[in-house]
């Protein structure tokens, strides 16, 4: 058996038929691309508003405010976990942004800085119960979704005395901090909005992490099998709680953008948007039971969600109708991806 | 008894590692124990690991293997008796801790996260990494190039590191977790019954690298439930049982009839050709039972037969 003579120079004769197409159809966001393809020829050939420019940028815009959420989403099922309290910790991060900096007449930017320490924290505390406790993250987010949605409400009734928090354009470091998370760069003389561009850099970011560092590695044995992952040294705990704390990082982001967009929050939002994130997160081929997926999958997953709902508006269909495709879009990429991953896997 | 006992005493003060010439063991456990609440899961268990020789760590389901491997590899840890590491006692909070002086363990079931590729399993938890602080990257065709290196060196055609390690036989995956631990400088080799899922031929290609393993110089812990398998290979042989040390021989002291029988129970087997004969059971199972009993006591361990 030693003296197996392996021919590590030539290309092993069996590798030699997985050509490139096949290499392609192993990955993981390739149900998502052809769905997406399919969608923007369908739309494009419905309504001509959709393609113009002014649209697609529209159409980004909407696809970031899921998308830069699915990063962080994304990554965390493929470590194996998932989040139901990103919707509403995005809201409690605006909140805590916009009561405090108006509550103690800082400087804008001092909320905004706290804001991203309780993001962080959030994401902290949901990771380190679930380490603790070892229960699914199902019941554990789902406590903080339901504690953190209390919260919202109560806290801004009770400092700001209404349902929304108070307006804060006329502060210090309002104007810079809306150039930053709310401002639009013009492109061909198309206004294109930041979010789409912080969206862009974070898939880069974390597709970088998740492919070529270490910690990437990490995330993905994890989610494949965290006991396997344990006991050849990988720091389960610290990469699990990390990457929850990733998550809090992008609800600060969208926080951010949501609250300087406008001025103010209504404390009651962010209720459903979880699963939006997740739904991108699947459509973009990412294994709800971890282990596998890509961050470039969740943002086609994204980007799929603002084309569907954008794309009904133009095509001047009634958007009652835009939950049904969701749904059917959910059903038929997860069937995809299954079929896709399947015939990858036996065609070797 | 035929077989004589390895003098535990002995064994602890005089043997000498073989490769350095001194007087300590690459790893004991003297008189080691661990209980799980009131549950005794592993009393009073003595055993040495050198350079360059099998230690075999044979019993029946429940004997309290694994706990004892978990042990080892700092999984967990125990709560009687000393370990010790290059004549240093140790206590293991963590496997990471019993992979940094190099104890490397192969389980049976958990060595390898499925659907990861083979160079990413390869290199799990001790990635290659170039570049500076946060810029610090995986250098990740070397990975690969090691990889697929290192495989062939032990032996092992791969078709491609980039598969999915999910879809290599429970031999080949066994051998690339092996091949792993070698890599990463392991002094100490745990291998979780690496044969129990495997076919025959699947079964001496581990054994194989086992012997390879050995020969680089490797202490191995070779746990099992099959004296044929551990006869060929092992240097010492540890029989537990009811979490308890039933024996504890060196190779030249002992045959693979002995073993077996040690292993089978032979006290047991008479026990069950009674009860068999008492229940009025089919005359040819019990014939069976008894030309087994036998067997077994013609082979050795007479004393425990007669009691």
């Amino acid at each position: 058996m030693t003296q197996v003579a392996v021919k590590l120079k030539a290309p092993d004769e069996r590798v030699a038929k997985r050509n490139p197409f096949q290499k392609l159809l192993a990955r993981p966001e390739v149900g998502a691309l052809v769905g997406a393809i399919v969608l923007f020829v369908f739309f494009a050939s419905v309504s001509q508003t959709f393609i113009q420019p002014a649209s697609l940028a529209t159409i980004l815009y909407g696809s970031s405010t899921i998308g830069i959420m699915a990063v962080g989403v994304s990554l965390l099922m493929i470590g194996g976990e998932f989040d139901l309290s990103t919707g509403v910790a995005v809201i409690s991060s605006a909140l805590t942004a916009s009561m405090f900096s108006w509550y103690f007449s800082t400087n804008v930017w001092v909320g905004v800085l706290l804001a991203l320490a309780v993001s962080l924290t959030i994401g902290f505390i949901n990771g380190w119960i679930l380490m603790k406790t070892k229960l699914p993250s199902f019941i554990v987010t789902l406590a903080t979704f339901l504690m953190l949605t209390g919260l919202n409400l109560g806290l801004t009734r009770m400092i700001g005395g209404g349902v929304s928090s108070p307006s804060i354009s006329t502060m210090d470091g309002y104007q810079a901090a809306r150039a930053i998370f709310a401002s639009s760069v013009n492109i061909a003389g198309v206004g294109v909005n930041n979010t789409v561009f912080i969206w862009i850099a974070l898939v880069a970011v974390a597709s970088w992490v998740l492919l070529r560092t270490k910690v990437g590695n990490w995330i993905f044995a994890v989610g494949g099998d965290a006991n396997a992952a344990r006991a050849v040294g990988v720091p389960v705990k610290a990469t699990k709680i990390g990457l929850f704390m990733a998550v809090g990082f992008c609800g600060w982001i969208l926080g951010m953008h949501n609250l300087f967009a406008f001025d103010a929050v209504q404390s009651g939002e962010g209720v459903g948007n979880e699963f939006l994130y997740i739904i991108a997160a699947v459509i973009g081929g990412c294994l709800l039971t971890g282990g596998y997926g890509s961050a470039v999958g969740g943002a086609i997953g994204a980007f799929i969600f603002g084309m569907a709902n954008k794309g009904i508006v133009y095509a001047q269909w009634n958007p009652d109708w835009f939950k049904f495709f969701l749904g059917l879009m959910l059903l038929l990429a997860t069937i995809v991806n299954l079929i896709v991953k399947r015939r990858a896997d036996s065609s070797k | 008894m035929n077989a004589k006992q390895i003098d535990q005493q002995q064994l602890l003060k005089d043997e000498k590692d073989p490769l350095t010439h001194t007087p300590v063991h690459l790893l004991s456990l003297a008189n080691v124990g661990k209980h799980y609440g009131n549950i005794v899961a592993l009393t009073d268990v003595t055993l040495a690991v050198d350079n360059g020789r099998v230690t075999c760590v044979l019993g029946d389901n429940g004997a309290g293997k694994s706990t004892l491997i978990k042990i080892i590899a700092g999984l967990h840890q125990h709560d009687e008796g000393v370990l010790h590491v290059m004549g240093e006692e140790r206590k293991f909070g963590s496997p990471r801790d019993a992979l940094d002086v190099g104890i490397a363990t192969v389980y049976q079931d958990l060595a390898v996260v499925p659907l990861m590729p083979i160079w990413r399993n390869f290199f799990l938890g001790s990635e290659l990494t170039s570049g500076f602080g946060p810029f610090k990257s995986m250098d990740v065709q070397k990975m690969k190039d090691i990889t697929k290196k290192e495989l062939a060196d032990m032996g092992i055609d791969l078709r491609d590191v980039e598969q999915p390690i999910g879809q290599l036989s429970g031999g080949e995956r066994q051998c690339v977790a092996i091949a792993r631990a070698v890599y990463f400088g392991a002094k100490v080799l745990i291998l979780d019954e690496p044969t129990a899922a495997l076919g025959v031929k699947q079964s001496g290609v581990v054994l194989r690298y086992i012997l390879q393993a050995r020969d680089r110089g490797l202490g191995v812990i070779f746990i099992t439930h099959n004296p044929h398998h551990a006869f060929p290979v092992g240097d010492r042989f540890l029989l537990l049982k009811r979490g308890k040390s039933i024996g504890y021989y060196d190779k030249k002291d002992i045959t693979l009839d002995e073993l077996t029988a040690q292993m089978a129970g032979g006290a047991e087997l008479a026990e069950l050709a009674h009860e068999l004969e008492q229940l009025g059971g089919h005359g040819d199972i019990v014939k069976e039972v008894q030309a087994e009993v036998a067997e077994t006591a013609s082979a050795g361990a007479p004393t425990q037969l007669r009691s």
